[in-house]
């Protein structure tokens, strides 16, 4: 078994929650750092983007949401995915261009989708799903749905257009929209003290009437509870909220990248900073999880991964004579 | 003259009031379509008719309206898009081109757009180089993008109801000197579809055959009329959807008459006729040429200001007639 459905509810609720929140931050660790490594032995092409160290930004934001909510997600998306209940199998299938992939080869890494789970896709245009979560909040509005939709981007994707445009839109018409930037402090190479004039990034909210809140984004109950109060204000009706989670990527942009433009001291330090690590030690503090616990925890998270690896590699290379069908979708009669 | 020899603003209109009424996904969403009733008057009393949430006034914000309206249609909407002239879908490219056209494909099929996006086109009205242009071929040449020109009232409310109803994103080109003029021909009352992907004949001839789009259509019509008097009898075909292409009443007509032209606003160098001229160079039709193809279109220059001008950019009448008669007479 590959999937595990998205559980709603505080990592700190309960041990259920606790272990769910604990087991999906591994999982993502462990599917990427399993990326990495078919990537390595030249099993995979294309590029990828690491989420590697911003594990418990997607897992507290999903845990806020019901199954029904909807993302956009971004080109570093696998987390996101993950977290809102996306299977293993396909997504690697995926990765590895196979017909049981998620796009069936069409998309990779970048422009995974998961209907059954709210998951409008990840996107491979910086803020290019930001406007399209503002038109999902849209469809909600108007259908009188109750849903939200969540916006994931980075860092970047504030200094795109698109942000601006959809953030305006999102706070005139009081849409259920959360726009939340993984703040990783870098865009590419860009740091954010270079591309940025401002002290917070939630500041930006400022302009458009719309309240933005700076978090801890490695700490996954504060993620959690920050999201889950943007969630009510949204399903309220009282519009959109911004939340900054401060982060960091541990890996390079892509695979290009050489860490010229920051330290390995500075990755040093934010290594310290773990989110798992830290959940951990929460968990442990609060006596609601025992070491072994934790290693069955991460033990499982293995198994999964290497299961969906296993089972991935046995699907169908994508058939470039069935490479037509999707371009448009068929006129119903 | 009928009460229905309307004009493509109200056929628009009509068809845009029938599906909202038909569905409550359908929604319009643009910069003044409300109380103001459209830059070009498109929406009219929509607004009173349907209300400020189904007819949504938006900020001059392009890529936001668009991006909203991909994010509504992936989420079961079919919201139409107006944006005032298609010059300003510059701004939007990103949602239209990288997010719109390709979601479907590149998710691997399980989410589709259906969203149309409604823009006045061409030249004419003495607004220059940024509100006057005809950027067909750009969205022509992006897989997974719909065209439609209209080139009549009539052509335009079944291709709109058609558009709306298609699963995939529409780009609906309205020439905008086409809005205000009544049509040739009635627009019936009531629900009725032309489907995306079948060209239209409009007159048949033996001589020559042209193929022309959107405003180009009545400008032909026009040309053919003229010709008929001298004698010369020309094949007028409208494409109404540039993408699909419907070819076979080109390759057909080519039988009979063995000369093609092709008519277009757009500018010549990298135009979209040229797809057709080159369809025809590898087709079935390729042998019954016996005239070189003659090619009418902008001139490679943005659309000036100046009257004078503006009309020398792009064909007339005057020139369409001027080309047929020669290519009859030359080529035997």
């Amino acid at each position: 078994m590959t999937t595990i459905p998205l559980l709603t509810g505080n990592p700190l609720e309960s041990n259920v929650h606790a272990r769910y929140a604990l087991l999906t931050m591994s999982r993502i660790r462990k599917l990427e750092e399993a990326v990495e490594d078919l990537f390595g032995r030249g099993m995979m092409h294309g590029t990828m983007h690491l989420s590697i160290g911003q594990e418990a930004s997607a897992t507290g934001v999903c845990m806020a949401l019901n199954i029904d909510d909807q993302i956009t997600s971004t080109h570093r998306g696998h987390g996101h995915c993950v977290a809102k209940g996306a299977d293993l199998t396909r997504m690697i299938a995926e990765l590895l261009g196979k017909e049981n992939g998620y796009c069936g080869g069409r998309g990779g890494s970048m422009h995974i989708a998961d209907v059954a789970t709210g998951n409008l896709g990840a996107n491979g245009i910086v803020g290019g799903g930001i406007p399209i979560a503002v038109g999902a909040g849209l469809a909600s509005k108007l259908m009188n749905r109750g849903t939200v939709a969540v916006s994931f981007f980075g860092d970047g994707a504030m200094n795109e257009g698109a942000f601006h445009e959809a953030a305006n839109l999102a706070a005139i018409w009081k849409l259920p929209v959360v726009f939340v930037c993984e703040n990783n402090g870098y865009g590419m190479s860009s740091s954010t003290e270079l591309a940025f004039a401002i002290d917070t990034l939630a500041e930006r909210g400022l302009g458009y009437g719309i309240p933005g809140y700076t978090i801890d984004g490695n700490d996954v109950s504060a993620v959690y509870e920050a999201t889950q109060a943007a969630v009510q204000r949204a399903r309220n009706g009282e519009g959109p909220t911004l939340l900054e989670l401060v982060t960091y990527r541990w890996k390079g942009h892509s695979r290009s990248d050489k860490n010229l433009y920051r330290t390995k001291e500075e990755i040093d330090e934010w290594k310290t900073k773990d989110p798992i690590l830290f959940f951990e030690h929460l968990l442990k503090d609060k006596g609601m999880i025992t070491d072994e616990e934790i290693a069955q925890v991460h033990a499982e998270a293995t198994s999964q991964v290497i299961a969906a690896v296993n089972e991935a590699m046995k699907g169908v290379p994508a058939d470039p004579a069935n490479l037509l069908d999707a371009v448009f979708k068929k006129v119903s009669a | 003259m009928s009460d229905r020899m309307l004009t493509m603003s109200e056929a628009l209109r009509e068809a845009m009031a029938i599906a909202m009424e038909e569905r409550p996904e359908v929604f319009i969403l643009g910069e003044d379509i409300g109380i103001y009733g459209g830059a070009f008057g498109v929406t009219g009393d929509l607004y009173h008719r349907f209300g400020s949430e189904r007819v949504r006034d938006t900020p001059i914000s392009e890529l936001g309206i668009v991006g909203a309206a991909v994010g509504a249609a992936l989420s079961g909407m079919r919201p139409i898009v107006e944006i005032q002239f298609s010059d300003f879908t510059a701004q939007a490219m990103d949602q239209i081109v990288n997010q719109a056209a390709k979601i479907h494909f590149m998710v691997g099929g399980e989410l589709h757009v259906p969203l149309v996006l409604r823009a006045a086109s061409g030249s004419g009205t003495g607004a220059a180089g940024q509100h006057s242009q005809s950027l067909e071929g750009w969205f022509a040449n992006v897989p997974g993008l719909k065209v439609v020109m209209p080139s009549s009232p009539y052509e335009a409310k079944g291709l709109l109801l058609s558009a709306i109803d298609d699963p995939n994103p529409v780009i609906f080109l309205e020439h905008k000197l086409l809005y205000k003029i009544p049509g040739r021909e009635e627009v019936p009352e009531g629900a009725y579809r032309i489907p995306l992907g079948v060209s239209r004949v409009l007159r048949e001839g033996k001589d020559l055959t042209i193929v022309a789009t959107g405003i180009m259509v009545s400008r032909a019509m026009a040309a053919a009329d003229e010709l008929a008097v001298e004698g010369v009898e020309v094949t007028v075909i409208d494409p109404r959807t540039i993408s699909p292409l419907d070819m076979d009443p080109v390759y057909a007509s080519l039988e009979n008459t063995g000369r093609l032209m092709v008519v277009q606003e757009a500018p010549e160098h990298g135009g979209f006729l040229n797809e057709v001229i080159a369809l025809v160079a590898t087709g079935p039709a390729l042998g019954h040429l016996i005239a070189p193809v003659v090619r009418l279109a902008g001139m490679n220059v943005p659309i000036p200001y100046a009257p004078q001008l503006e009309k020398a950019a792009v064909p007339q009448v005057n020139n369409i007639v001027a080309a047929a008669r020669s290519v009859v007479a030359d080529w035997r």
